[in-house]
């Protein structure tokens, strides 16, 4: 070939494989990382669920395990509880959600209400669940706030306000919590289902606002974001932490129980509790059946409504109520919030006081010991986990760029897996094995069981803006003669920093929140914030607890706003970088 | 610049060619045709960019080297397209520099080399702006002169004119026809605009049509 001996070094570069194909192992490995994990757990736990964990006695399979889990008192009640707090969480954040969207879309408070609640979805659940407690508990806010002069109370009533035995301030706690996280989900669905047009065309038809969102909206919405929802549907189900600081204690939601069985000096209730883990797992499936078949009962029922055709011209009352539920939900949790922050720093907060008498670095003096080592864990811990996350999100994202297909651990939603399945089915497993293999708790394990929590939620925010990116930069700085390695880090990286770090903020924050994994694979060796809160809450001191809650909060807010500070240096000069 | 038996398709089916072109140094060789016949897809084939969604096939000659084959940063062939596409991320000067073959070594080099540029792009002193602060016909002279720095052996043109408004369109035509005429470089453009194939003054060659009333069947 002529060309290969005027050219050496091209015959070269193209016999090296293309670069289409040099990433193409990046889908195997990243679906190895992720999904490995959760596999393994699976059949650790399933095994000792029928009777055969050989490190502890049993070597026959067997129902043993499921005899006693059935004869456990109240374990009915505990499943039923679980549930029931499920599906009310989802249909209930849900209809504030699509009652605020028909209601609002496209006015000034819409946008507002989108702003102010974006933050709200980086805190974790642990600490709005404090918030929420103190708020509601019988010494709590709004009672100081309509004591003694409305009711009449000089010290906390005897009531039951905070794990109440029906759970109704465990789903009160919940609903808050996600009633951000679908809207803004439904937000980014809306963009996509031409939602501002479709609705003008149904207002000009005559309907009113809410009807004609209602209507014409919603339809093309709501596939979009069924899998957030069923998210929320399975996290309500299986739900740790948030259920041991609001939720019932006699008897407690399953998975709480469960938890509590496997952490059992006794080691020999593992065996009850990896069964537990499995009816657990069979509880979100019966979740799921249940919701799909409201879904398309709903859905029959709105074909019928769309097809009557009636236009419900005044609905300002409806659109009025939808706006107070959401300014209620949101206000909880800012309450919450600032509830725990003046807390951290009480020094003394009597009933019914409704601000604290003087405001101190007391608590802070007094836990600083303490506190070092935590924030020591969960920031490694959380760093090195984001880190993980965002390398491998990239990696399938540009492999999918070069290769113009969407690599099969993306499209076939092998992803949201441990998002949708309950934590303890596979956490009590990857723990056994842990165990068996005579590793213990170690700092990879842990870290590598908080990627596999995190990863989703980068990828999730990273992909969009990743495939939005103008191939015909790459085009054009090919031509110019750089090599697509000089390419992707000279150019596409850096135009693509901002998302980047705003999913590594992400998924800091998402890491920051990982109560149950934190304390399964970690093995209690590795205590962080989130950890530490829900242990002390057993104690019961609302200083200690405000000072991790404000804690809990405020990494997540920084690392935001470090991710924003590093933009702004950087692209201090590029107004082309201010905004994407 | 020369084509021989070029042929696109995508998923099996024939989108265009065989095609067959020869562009003399400082000719503008005009391809019209309607949307969707492939004329992008024509130049991201010979800039070795084309998505693995299509396939093609044909020898694409410079000088005397068939590069058909060569992985993009060897081939040398500038490509403008109607967006400016100036990274955002860097200044006007580096977004020069980027371009400029990494044999010249010498900082005082290079830096002339840009001062030289934008002086001719009538842009004196712009090296340390930001490219968002430029207007849009500023902004096209910009990356006019970072593909001329490159030092391609071709050019290719992707509609370049048609996202500026008429008066900048004119000056702007007039402006990189000048320099493409000076470099002595064969140049490809596919445009659907006849103002364009007519300030070009070089052959026109009708695109597509057939092929792609033949696709719509």
């Amino acid at each position: 070939m002529a060309t290969a001996v005027r050219h050496p070094q091209v015959s070269l570069l193209v016999r090296r494989s293309r670069p289409a194909q040099a990433l193409n192992w990046i889908p195997f490995l990243t679906f190895a990382v992720l999904i490995g994990p959760v596999a393994a757990g699976l059949v650790g736990t399933l095994l000792p669920a029928f009777g055969y964990l050989p490190a502890l006695g049993g070597t026959t399979l067997n129902w043993g395990p499921w005899r006693e889990l059935a004869e456990l008192p109240g374990i009915w009640t505990s499943a039923r509880l679980s549930l029931v707090t499920g599906l009310a969480t989802t249909a209930g954040s849900l209809g504030i959600v699509v009652a605020f969207c028909a209601g609002w879309q496209g006015t000034r408070w819409f946008r507002r209400a989108e702003r102010l609640l974006a933050p709200l979805l980086s805190l974790p659940h642990v600490a709005v669940a404090f918030g929420i407690a103190f708020l509601v508990m019988p010494s709590g806010w709004i009672l100081r706030m309509l004591s003694p002069w409305a009711t009449g109370f000089h010290r906390p009533p005897d009531w039951l306000t905070v794990q109440d035995p029906e759970g109704i301030s465990l789903i009160f706690g919940l609903i808050v919590k996600e009633v951000p996280f679908l809207l803004l989900m439904t937000v980014a669905a809306m963009g996509q289902a031409d939602a501002q047009r479709s609705r003008t065309v149904a207002l000009t038809l005559g309907y009113g606002p809410m009807t004609a969102w209602l209507k014409a909206v919603l339809p093309r919405v709501y596939p979009q974001i069924r899998l957030p929802v069923l998210a929320v549907l399975a996290y309500g189900v299986s739900v740790v932490d948030v259920a041991m600081v609001l939720g019932p204690t006699t008897p407690a939601p399953l998975a709480v129980r469960l938890v509590r069985l496997f952490n059992d000096p006794e080691l020999s209730l593992r065996f009850v509790a990896s069964a537990g883990a499995c009816l657990q797992t069979l509880l979100v499936v019966a979740g799921i059946a249940i919701w799909c078949v409201g879904e398309k009962g709903l859905r029959h029922w709105g074909i019928c409504w769309i097809v009557a055709g009636r236009r419900n011209r005044r609905d300002t009352a409806a659109r009025v109520a939808a706006a107070l539920m959401l300014a209620l939900s949101s206000v909880a949790v800012v309450l919450a919030m600032l509830g725990m922050a003046l807390w951290a720093f009480a020094s003394s907060w009597r009933f019914p006081e409704v601000w604290p008498g003087e405001l101190t670095l007391a608590n802070w003096e007094q836990h600083r010991g303490g506190l070092g080592p935590v924030l020591v864990n969960t920031i490694t811990v959380a760093a090195g986990a984001t880190l993980a996350a965002v390398i491998l999100a990239i990696g399938v994202l540009e492999q999918e760029a070069r290769s113009g297909r969407r690599a099969w651990i993306v499209s076939g939603g092998g992803l949201y897996l441990p998002l949708v399945l309950p934590q303890v089915a596979f956490l009590f497993g990857a723990q056994i094995l842990l165990m068996v293999a005579g590793l213990g708790a170690n700092w990879p394990a842990l870290t590598w069981m908080h990627l596999v929590f995190v990863f989703p939620y980068v990828f999730l925010s990273l992909s969009d803006p990743y495939r939005a990116w103008d191939e015909r930069y790459q085009q054009t700085a090919g031509c110019l003669g750089a090599t697509s390695l000089r390419t992707f880090f000279r150019i596409k990286l850096p135009m693509l920093l901002r998302p980047i770090l705003t999913s590594a903020a992400i998924g800091f924050a998402v890491s920051v929140g990982l109560y149950l994994p934190t304390l399964l694979v970690g093995g209690g060796r590795y205590p962080t914030l989130t950890t530490e809160a829900v242990t002390l809450s057993s104690g019961g001191d609302p200083r200690l607890i405000g000072l991790y809650a404000l804690l809990q909060m405020a990494l997540p807010f920084l690392a935001f706003a470090v991710a924003a500070l590093i933009i702004a240096r950087r692209f201090r000069h590029r107004r082309g970088m201010q905004t994407s | 610049m020369q084509l021989r038996g070029v042929t696109l398709q995508l998923g099996g089916r024939l989108l265009m060619g065989p095609l067959d072109v020869t562009v003399r140094a400082g000719e503008v060789v005009t391809l019209m045709g309607e949307s969707g016949a492939g004329k992008s897809s024509l130049l991201a084939y010979l800039c070795g960019t084309l998505p693995l969604a299509f396939t093609a096939s044909g020898e694409v000659r410079v000088g005397d080297d068939e590069i058909s084959t060569w992985p993009p940063q060897l081939r040398r062939l500038g490509i403008l397209f109607q967006d400016d596409l100036l990274f955002p991320h860097l200044s006007v000067g580096q977004n020069l520099v980027f371009a400029l073959p990494p044999q010249i070594r010498s900082r005082a080099e290079r830096q002339a080399r840009i001062e030289k540029a934008l002086a001719e792009a009538d842009l004196p002193g712009f090296a340390d702006r930001d490219p968002a602060t430029l207007s849009g016909g500023q902004r096209a002279r910009v990356s006019v002169m970072r593909v001329l720095l490159s030092e391609p052996r071709a050019l290719l043109l992707d509609e370049p004119f048609s996202k500026l408004d008429v008066s900048t369109r004119r000056r702007f035509r007039e402006f990189v026809f000048t320099h493409l005429r000076q470099a002595r470089l064969p140049a490809l453009m596919v445009s659907h605009d006849p103002e364009d194939a007519a300030a070009a003054g070089g052959p026109v060659i009708q695109l597509g049509r057939i092929h792609a009333e033949e696709n719509r069947k």
